[in-house]
């Protein structure tokens, strides 16, 4: 039989707020345990939630980059259940009326587009974290990160493989950066997924029951975990068995999935409005001022990128994977005037030496004026592809300009006519074998004879005109 | 001067007759005596109160006082005060010093109030006895084998008693008017949002409101423009003007429009407390008011929705009390799952208990809709009730319990029988509106019954005024037990 | 609407709330007591009316994102029944 995976993600994103979603505490990730923990996150007697509005704010960022409906009314719901690192009992969250509802995520995969729909975002408080090193036999909790603000956002279940749900989680990922309401750190928690999985044989209507896979802090887990998920899912359906509902931890040292022992409850999560907070009431200006202070979102970027600038869809898809990136790209092509060639060294060249000295282009040492001036040399026939290549290591290297070190080095092109004419008669001249191989019909011995006269110009020569030139003189 | 009046002490205070530590002395001296027996206080504290009014003297002193500096006050144990055992009568508390003060402790220590102890109350609040309490039930000090009512029966005693002049209290579902009407002292609950509930221990989060006890109207006044005001840490906390709710005490009542309602003088209210209102109203009359006629028809609904919201709001406002992080903590356990039951089951009361779980099968999977989405229609319903009626009238006037105060031990073994007792001051928390109880003279057994009047929303001064213009008419409120 | 024992059990449970076997008659029995007076709502219609859930009908106060709580770890650990290492101790928790 022919399976079909389906996968919906739920995302926590945590907002890169100063102070905790209910207090006054600070946020900074690793502090000394339970210093950043306020009498509101220790939950004592008394102490009482009061929202912080950047995290509002945020929410309503992400909502319109969904394009999706804002419920200008939304409510706090409390969730109960008890655990160590839920000091009060009960996290604090949305459930009948989210912040955000009914948005759309358009994924890349491959070379198809597709639409993933985001049923829901809603605000909620983080929980603590328990920490299981051996303090004799006992857990120690830590409720540093308790309160911290997360958007939990909800996909619907619009994923069919796991190459999609990684597409998605890394649009995901991509948005919340690019709208700076998240650092993005997933080694530090910040952008953590859980993926609901189910199978089913091809062309059936309804779901198969799905299991939640939990702790997913990388896209490579991800991958691997909804892979390995989906496959025992479809062992156990045809060995006979049936898939139970289930939470489930993937274990990144073993690659596989298993069970929590501490969700075998079944759940009753007794969810009703928290009477400590008022709906929260949003109105049309502060979704219009919201909208004001957005950066222009990737989507539209990509967009004008291709109209603007001539590159293709694709590369206007990596070119827009940060905002830096896509910063870095509008300076570099507007100051050349050469959009296509921008993105083919930012793709190629750029990227490839960031890549071999680990670095983020954030932290690339050529701003983009200076590197626009290297595309200007190449487009003007100044250099060639391989000088210029030589020039923007020596860039890199000096933090020269393009212009001075051709000039200082010498590498100008040659596109002098009666130069290269010389060149390339001295090359004929010691290579009578490849000239008549040539002439018998072997294209490739052109290249050759080019090779050579490209080697005694040590590279100076304008490749068209040595083309040109000895096709000339061969005719 | 142990049955002065606030206003007469901070008078005595002003006049320098007598030093914030003579007057903290002379009631210590009465509660040590009286204490064993009413058994008010949770805590005493004496060195800690003689060094609050130590610093009163000193403001008064450097010209710095305001006009309450060196007045005793009892809190209710239920209000986190820095330092001092805060343990909201549970075991479950029974060892935590708080690290904090609750909003209306700061306003009592801006305004150099002393504190002379921790008043006693039903563990978290829920009871209408004070016989719920950890730290054993409060006597009633008109009738020792009398309830005092519940929760803020310590409040209520140690005003009555005179063990202190004033009393801080809550009042979720009459916690303030019924102890005081058993125990014949004056208490205003104000109008939800009024009052922060920073730092108030939480029993049902939207129904829960802070106030005072205090022998007149006068006091609660003045005592309510110390503890009343916006506290941008609660965010029910309402932001309005500070007002003076001492502001129309003097007004004549001619022309006052007083609603009774029919509900209130049905089967159920007891002869001679439906005696008691009824001179209370002619009184009224002869000083101008009007009577009129009005209509709650909801009445008897408040106390099934009211035990549906507020279990249900407390089963989850208790859940932080899991032995983690501060409280009791069971010495024996096998894992975290019993470490938390046996910790619950043995720092929680038998009531707490009840109402976490109604609150928690009212609120699981199946029943939601049933119960709490009900009790919330419901609750609109009964606050709908109030705008029809207070468009005919100004302020309204009924009982505060069926009875006067019931014998310790009648009613502790029939929750519902207990429950039952509430009718007539839920309806007020429910739709979070102002109310008060005015000592209004005596039952047949000879315990104290008082009159419940019912304000519109921020008409906290329009109430206090009838009950001011009341007592400057009667003495009910000077009488004092015998002890 | 009756509760059996099983079904007390189970509210217990999830209250987190031990009841000895010695107890559950009464808690039973009480439960059932209150649920029968809880009922009394059922027989008023109530369709088309919006639930109620503040007694004022006003707005969400928002705060603005600054720190302002200083660590007070000391303080508050002092009231804490274990702590190791700034850590609040459980038994052990299993995943």
């Amino acid at each position: 039989m022919k399976w079909e995976v389906v996968i919906g993600l739920e995302v926590h994103v945590q907002l890169n707020t100063v102070s905790k979603i209910f207090s006054g505490a600070s946020t900074a990730f690793g502090a000394e345990p339970n210093t950043q923990a306020s009498l509101v996150e220790l939950a004592l007697p008394g102490v009482l939630p009061v929202l912080n509005k950047a995290v509002v704010d945020k929410a309503i960022r992400l909502g319109l980059a969904l394009d999706a409906t804002i419920n200008q009314k939304n409510v706090f719901a409390r969730k109960n259940y008890f655990y160590p690192d839920l000091p009060k009992g009960y996290q604090i969250s949305q459930m009948e009326l989210p912040i955000v509802e009914h948005g759309k995520l358009n994924i890349l995969v491959g070379d198809e587009e597709k639409t993933v729909r985001v049923t829901r975002a809603h605000m909620e408080e983080d929980a603590g974290k328990s920490l299981h090193e051996d303090f004799h036999g006992m857990t120690g909790i830590d409720l540093n990160r308790a309160g911290t603000p997360l958007l939990e956002v909800v996909s619907e279940p619009d994923m069919r493989s796991a190459e999609e749900a990684v597409a998605y989680a890394k649009a995901l990922h991509t948005l919340v950066t690019w709208l700076g309401i998240c650092d993005g750190n997933m080694q530090e928690g910040s952008f953590r997924v859980d993926a609901n999985v189910s199978v089913r044989p091809f062309g059936q209507a309804e779901f198969g029951t799905r299991r939640e896979v939990k702790n997913l802090n990388s896209f490579r887990f991800l991958e691997q975990a909804i892979k390995y998920e989906a496959q025992w899912q479809i062992e156990t359906i045809e060995d006979g068995g049936k898939v139970q509902q289930a939470t489930v931890l993937f274990d990144p040292d073993s690659g596989e999935t298993r069970m929590m022992r501490s969700k075998e409850d079944a759940h009753d999560y007794r969810y009703f409005p928290d009477p400590d907070l008022l709906p929260v009431r949003i109105s049309d200006e502060q979704i219009a001022r919201v909208r004001g202070e957005m950066p222009e979102l990737p989507a539209q970027m990509k967009a004008r990128f291709v109209d603007a600038f001539g590159v293709t869809p694709y590369d206007a898809a990596v070119l827009t994977g940060s905002r830096a990136l896509a910063g870095y790209f509008e300076a570099m092509a507007t100051a050349s005037a050469q959009g296509k060639l921008a993105a083919n060294w930012l793709i190629g060249d750029v990227a490839a030496r960031l890549n071999r000295e680990g670095k983020d282009i954030a932290e690339l040492p050529i701003d983009a004026e200076r590197l626009s001036g290297l595309l200007v040399r190449i487009a003007d026939g100044t250099l060639s592809n391989k000088l210029a290549k030589q020039v923007f290591d020596a860039m890199w290297d000096s933090g020269l300009s393009a212009d001075v070190i051709i000039e200082r080095d010498g590498l100008k092109q040659v596109s002098d006519v009666g130069a290269i004419e010389k060149m390339v008669e001295e090359v004929l001249a010691a290579n009578p074998k490849a000239v008549e191989e040539f002439r018998a019909g072997k294209e490739k011995a052109l290249n050759a004879l080019a090779g050579q006269v490209m080697k005694a110009s040590k590279g100076k020569a304008n490749p068209a005109q040595v083309q040109e030139i000895l096709k000339q003189k061969l005719a | 001067m142990i049955h002065a009046t606030l206003k007469q002490l901070s008078q005595q205070l002003a006049d320098k007759q007598v030093s914030a530590v003579e007057l903290a002395t002379e009631y210590l001296q009465r509660i040590d005596a009286l204490n064993p027996q009413l058994n008010a206080f949770i805590t005493v504290d004496r060195d800690k109160t003689l060094l609050e009014a130590a610093a009163a003297d000193a403001r008064r002193a450097a010209g710095t006082a305001g006009l309450l500096t060196g007045a005793p006050i009892a809190h209710k144990d239920i209000f986190c005060q820095q330092g001092w055992k805060t343990s909201c009568g549970s075991k479950m508390l029974d060892n935590f010093i708080s690290p904090y003060d609750a909003h209306v402790i700061e306003q009592c220590r801006a305004a150099g109030l002393v504190t002379l102890g921790r008043a006693n109350m039903d563990e978290f609040a829920m009871g209408s006895s004070n016989e719920n309490s950890y730290y054993g039930a409060v006597k009633n000090p008109w009738d020792l084998n009398a309830i005092p009512g519940g929760s803020s029966g310590g409040s209520a005693a140690a005003v009555a008693a005179r063990l202190a002049p004033v009393a801080t209290a809550t009042d979720t579902g009459g916690s303030i008017r019924q102890p005081a009407s058993h125990c014949g002292v004056t208490g205003i609950k104000p109008t939800y949002g009024v009052v922060s509930r920073f730092g108030m221990v939480a029993y049902a989060s939207s129904l829960d409101q802070g106030g005072v006890m205090a022998q007149t109207a006068e006091d609660c006044a003045l005592m309510l423009n110390v503890i009343a005001g916006f506290d941008e840490r609660d965010s029910t906390s309402l932001e309005r003007a500070r007002e003076d709710y001492s502001r129309d005490l003097a007004q004549p009542l001619a022309g006052l429009r007083v609603g009774l309602p029919r509900e209130y003088f049905a089967e159920g209210l007891a002869a001679d407390v439906g005696r008691i209102i009824d001179n209370a109203v002619s009184e009224l009359k002869k000083l101008g008011a009007e009577v009129v006629e009005v209509s709650l028809p909801n009445t008897q609904l408040s106390i099934p929705a009211y035990y549906v919201i507020a279990p249900a709001e407390a089963s989850a406002n208790l859940s932080r009390f899991d032995g983690v992080r501060y409280g009791h903590r069971a010495s024996e356990y096998k894992d975290l799952v019993d470490m938390y039951e046996k910790t619950r089951a043995e720092g929680f009361g038998s009531e707490v208990k009840r109402r976490i779980m109604v609150g928690t099968y009212v609120l699981s999977h199946g029943y939601y809709d049933a119960y709490y989405i009900k009790a919330q229609k419901i609750r609109r319903l009964i606050a709908d009730d109030f705008k029809a009626a207070f468009a005919g009238c100004d302020v309204i006037l009924g009982p505060v319990a069926p009875t006067a105060a019931f014998n310790l031990g009648e009613k502790s073994g029939d929750p519902v029988q207990m429950y039952l007792s509430d009718i007539y001051t839920l309806s007020v928390n429910l739709a979070g509106l102002p109310a008060m109880s005015v000592p209004a003279g005596f039952a047949d057994n000879g315990r104290p019954v008082g009159l419940q009047i019912i304000g519109n929303y921020f008409g906290e001064a329009k109430m206090l005024n009838v009950a001011h213009q009341f007592q400057q008419v009667t003495d009910w409120h000077r009488k004092a037990p015998a002890l | 609407m009756s509760l059996s024992h099983q079904d007390v059990a189970r509210i217990a449970r999830l209250s987190r709330i031990a009841v000895t076997d010695a107890e559950i008659d009464a808690v039973n029995r009480q439960l059932n007591s209150i649920l029968g007076l809880i009922e009394q709502m059922q027989a008023v219609n109530t369709d088309g009316i919006e639930p109620m859930a503040h007694p004022q009908d006003v707005s969400l106060r928002l705060r603005e994102d600054v720190v302002t709580e200083p660590n007070r770890r000391e303080a508050c650990q002092a009231v804490a029944p274990q702590v190791e290492k700034g850590l609040f101790l459980v038994p052990k928790v299993i995943e």
